[in-house]
């Protein structure tokens, strides 16, 4: 099945509320190998301004993920996640993610281009902390068409 | 502590850093972001689909790419913006592989005390991440 281009402007439901806590953050920040205090010491996170551990900028990926699952695994999509390559990514932060948020996202289909047999999909993610704005994340991936 | 606007010039480099990858970083990072694609852990599956061996996380790299801003800001939570675009993949075979990371400050905005800097990763010699672009809150 083709990818559905009728999904571009869709929104799917918010996921979510997901709680952060400084584990989550630890491990991850210590996958990437950052080694910033303010991800693993409360008190050097609040010496920086914070209310406690922050994220490193790329873990909003882990919310939007949860979110855009929505989008990918709706049956209608026409999504082959087995032909799927990331090949964009952006992010924008309103404020750091911190320790002791609950977080919802939610995903909206930007645009759907297609090109030589693939599908390119760009969806946005919107991370939100209660009606405040977290960070806002910016996915495309290839569907690469079938042989 | 974040670093000073007035202290910064475009043009000014950061790095380079050389960061390792093993198979146990990618299955930390996994489990971490909950990406648990078998192509990043399983050498057999891997294989299966046609990839020269395991390959990292494009979003591992980007990750690994952004400490090199973060520590350079003084803060991670002053980079405010974060782009790239996945361009190859970053091979990691059974002993590991290396990713290094270097950077240029390409702008700066007086009004808002922001700098943008623009990353280039490469593993074994070849660019992995194209226009990766970091927009940084400095003091």
């Amino acid at each position: 099945m083709p990818v559905n281009e009728d999904y571009v402007g869709r929104s799917f439901p918010p996921v979510g509320p997901y709680a952060v806590d400084p584990a989550m953050i630890a491990a991850f920040a210590s996958a990437v190998g950052a080694t910033d205090p303010v991800h693993f010491d409360s008190e050097a996170a609040r010496a920086a301004g914070y209310r406690d551990v922050i994220a490193p900028p790329t873990m909003a990926v882990r919310f939007d993920q949860l979110a855009s699952r929505e989008y990918v695994q709706d049956a209608d999509a026409g999504i082959d996640y087995s032909r799927v390559v990331h090949g964009e990514q952006r992010f924008t932060h309103h404020r750091p993610i911190t320790a002791g948020d609950e977080l919802t996202a939610q995903t909206t289909v930007d645009s759907i281009r297609m090109a030589g047999g693939h599908a390119m999909i760009t969806v946005r993610s919107e991370i939100t902390a209660g009606e405040e704005p977290v960070a806002t994340t910016h996915s495309t991936i290839v569907v690469r068409g079938g042989e | 502590m974040a670093r000073a606007f007035a202290s910064v010039s475009v043009g000014e480099e950061l790095g380079p850093k050389t960061m390792p990858v093993g198979r146990g970083t990618l299955v930390d990072y996994a489990n971490a972001s909950l990406d648990q694609n078998p192509i990043h852990q399983d050498e057999g599956f891997a294989k299966s689909v046609g990839l020269p061996d395991v390959i990292a996380h494009g979003m591992w790299t980007m990750g690994a790419a952004a400490t090199l801003v973060s520590d350079w800001a003084g803060d991670a939570g002053r980079v405010v913006e974060f782009g790239t675009r996945f361009t190859a993949m970053v091979v990691v075979p059974l002993d590991g592989a290396e990713l290094e990371v270097s950077g240029v400050v390409k702008s700066l905005d007086e009004a808002t005390k922001r700098a943008t800097v623009e990353l280039t990763a490469t593993a074994a010699g070849q660019k992995v991440l194209g226009r990766c672009t970091a927009v940084v809150q400095l003091d």
